[in-house]
């Protein structure tokens, strides 16, 4: 119990179209992640499902049900914002036990559910605080549990992690994916980060102006790209776009994997410059300005030794070289 | 800090600023309270001096209070002052919530219309408030003031208090809406606290020319049983004497309640300030 399903959804603020027919279905126990550049239509579309926001056209179906004009309260689901959005005014306890007590639950039956989320969550010790006694990591932990205490048929997550730093990224990115495993539900996820995006997902759903460009698993996008988009911005760093008419190719544009291209002193397909060097240890990319090819990336496994300025001949992997044709589609 | 904000020369140079500014703003209201304790001939003579044992008199006082209804007249501001501020405060925020949270046809125009208040002065239809006042039978009733400060409150209550509640977190409002609270609990325990500091303001800025006014309780209520102190202070105010002592002494004690309400307001303020970002 927990499947959602879109259809034909509209949205437009005024003139300006900013959903334009999205199409999605997601079965129960999911983990959905919506990727897509700012301003692409993704948090709009999860206000959508969450009855935040009226769509202009289309119907939302959660669990078989068209909830299309049911309030946000009455659709079972729960959703964590990228501010925290805690109630400045309550303890943890009472942030967590809110929507609830609002629902008409017995309080022995709230206490007992924040008590399972507030364990889960490490979240105990601070219970009676308010959220202004909190850390950023510690408040999107709270707004985590108030989410999960209301058991919902969904999760809604709006970039979640976007106002913690680095570290605490990784860790409650980690708390999420374990949060997922130990209570099934289904979840939706939106990001900007394709890096998040491919870590939690189950399906990744590529938005872009609007529009779906495409639906898949982390690697199905990865290893075939629909069209040129997706292909640019899955994968990091992004994928080397070469003009085809350059390569002597019939194909519009010539993709490559920074990954799977390698480097030769002496030979190889594309002759170029060695322009600057990135050395992270486990890897290095190079920036190569090639004759042929133009500025392009390689990533190179392990260290790499290339003072700016050295020739290098740059090789890309024949079988994992995309072609896109004038209309962006990859061309299979 | 840097060395350079905190040299001395630079502090004794702003305190002397803010000093002379304070003493400046003082200055009038000291020589109301300073004289309003003198007597007529202390007055006169040496306007500037504080009360000597030669010059202390409390007829001001004694005859103000002797007056009998002046204590009435203190209630009857406070009554206008505070019951015009409650519906100014109560329903300058929710149109203001309105405003700025709901998009519907004509929102824009709304706006418009609602804080158009602020450029014309309502005293312009004191004519046809009048007459509308005496057709509904309201004339000499408190509430007549309090319906006619409130409709001069409200425009720039909208104006100034919608701004602040367009910054008002929507992730926070939403979060509400998906735990199932109303909109009036969300507008009266997610939003008013949060544009609290900012309700001070509009308080501070509407009570003090309603405490003042002597336009409207002259001609809506200048009966005995509702007249404001302001009005009742032109008691002394002859066409040939003017009671000074009197005078005085009544707008001292007329300081008194706007002070209290000040504080209180600006306290808000201030603990709005300081405690803290939304998030
Ligand atoms: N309430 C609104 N009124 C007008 N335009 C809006 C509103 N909310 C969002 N938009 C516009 O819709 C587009 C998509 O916004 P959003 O869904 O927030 O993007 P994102 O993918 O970054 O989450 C943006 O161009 C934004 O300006
Ligand atoms: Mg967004």
């Amino acid at each position: 119990m927990g499947s959602l399903k879109i259809e034909n959804v509209k949205k437009a603020f005024g003139p300006v179209e900013v959903l334009k027919g999205i199409d999605l279905e997601v079965t129960d126990g999911e983990f959905v992640v919506f990727v897509g550049p700012s301003g692409c239509g993704k948090s709009t579309l999860l206000r959508v499902i969450a009855g935040l926001e009226d769509s202009t056209s289309g119907r939302v179906v959660i669990d078989g049900a068209d909830v299309s004009v049911t309030p946000p309260a009455k659709r079972g689901i729960a959703m964590v914002f990228q501010t925290y959005a805690l109630y400045p005014h309550l303890t943890v306890k009472n942030n967590m036990g809110l929507g609830l007590k609002q629902a008409g639950t017995p309080a022995a039956e709230i206490d007992r559910r924040i008590g399972i989320a507030s364990s889960m969550l490490s979240l105990e010790p601070y219970l009676e605080r308010r959220p202004a006694e909190l850390s950023g990591g510690q408040r999107q932990r709270v707004a985590i549990g108030r989410a999960v205490v209301r058991e919902p048929k969904l999760f809604l997550f709006d970039e979640p992690l976007s106002n913690l730093d680095a570290a605490l990224r990784v860790n409650t990115r980690l708390e999420i994916a374990q949060l997922h495993r130990r209570l099934k539900a289904t979840m939706i996820y939106v990001t900007h980060d394709q890096v998040e995006a491919m870590t939690l997902a189950d399906k990744i759903v590529v938005l872009n102006a609007g529009r779906i460009e495409q639906i898949g698993g982390p690697m199905e996008l990865y290893n075939a790209p629909a069209n040129e988009f997706v292909a640019g911005f899955i994968g990091s760093p992004k994928m080397n776009f070469i003009d085809g008419a350059r390569l002597g190719e019939t194909a519009k544009t010539i993709g490559v994997r920074p990954e799977h291209l390698t480097v030769n002193p002496n030979s190889g397909a594309w002759k170029g410059t060695v322009v600057h060097a990135e050395h992270l240890g486990a890897d290095t990319n190079l920036y190569l300005d090639c004759e042929k090819a133009g500025l392009i990336t390689v990533r190179i496994f392990g260290v790499y030794d290339a003072e700016p300025g050295t020739t290098l001949y740059a090789t890309p992997d024949p079988a994992k070289t995309y072609r896109f044709g004038a209309d962006g589609k990859t061309i299979k | 800090m840097s060395t350079a904000t905190r040299s001395l020369p630079r502090t004794i140079g702003a305190h002397a600023i803010l000093l002379t500014y304070t003493a400046i703003a003082l200055f009038p209201v000291i020589l109301v309270i300073m004289n309003s304790f003198k007597s007529r001939a202390g007055i006169f003579s040496a306007p500037l001096t504080p009360p000597t044992p030669g010059t202390f008199d409390l007829i001001g006082y004694t005859t103000v209070i002797g007056q009998g209804d002046f204590i009435h007249y203190f209630q009857n501001s406070l009554v206008v002052t505070i019951g015009s501020l409650f519906f100014v405060l109560l329903f300058g925020a929710m149109a203001a919530f309105a405003l700025s949270e709901y998009r519907f046809r004509g929102n824009t125009l709304m706006g418009l219309y609602l804080a158009l208040g602020i450029m014309i002065p309502i005293r312009l239809a004191t004519v046809a408030i009048l007459q509308l006042m005496v057709a509904s039978g309201l004339v000499n009733t408190l509430t007549a003031l309090i319906l006619v400060y409130t409709a001069q409150g409200l425009p720039l209550a909208v104006f100034i208090l919608s701004e602040f509640m367009k910054q008002v977190s929507d992730d926070l409002k939403n979060a509400g809406r998906i735990d199932g609270l109303s909109e009036y609990t969300i507008f009266f325990r997610l939003v008013v606290p949060l544009v609290r500091p900012s309700m001070a303001t509009v308080a501070v800025f509407t009570m003090i020319p309603i405490w003042n006014d002597l336009w409207f309780p002259l001609i809506l209520a200048p009966s005995e049983e509702t007249k404001t102190v302001t009005l009742g202070a032109q008691l002394f105010l002859g066409q040939f004497v003017t009671n000074w002592n009197a005078i005085l002494a009544a707008l001292s004690l007329a300081i008194l309640p706007v002070l209290v309400l000040y504080v209180i307001f600006s306290r808000q303020l201030i603990r709005g300030i300081t405690s803290g970002a939304v998030k």
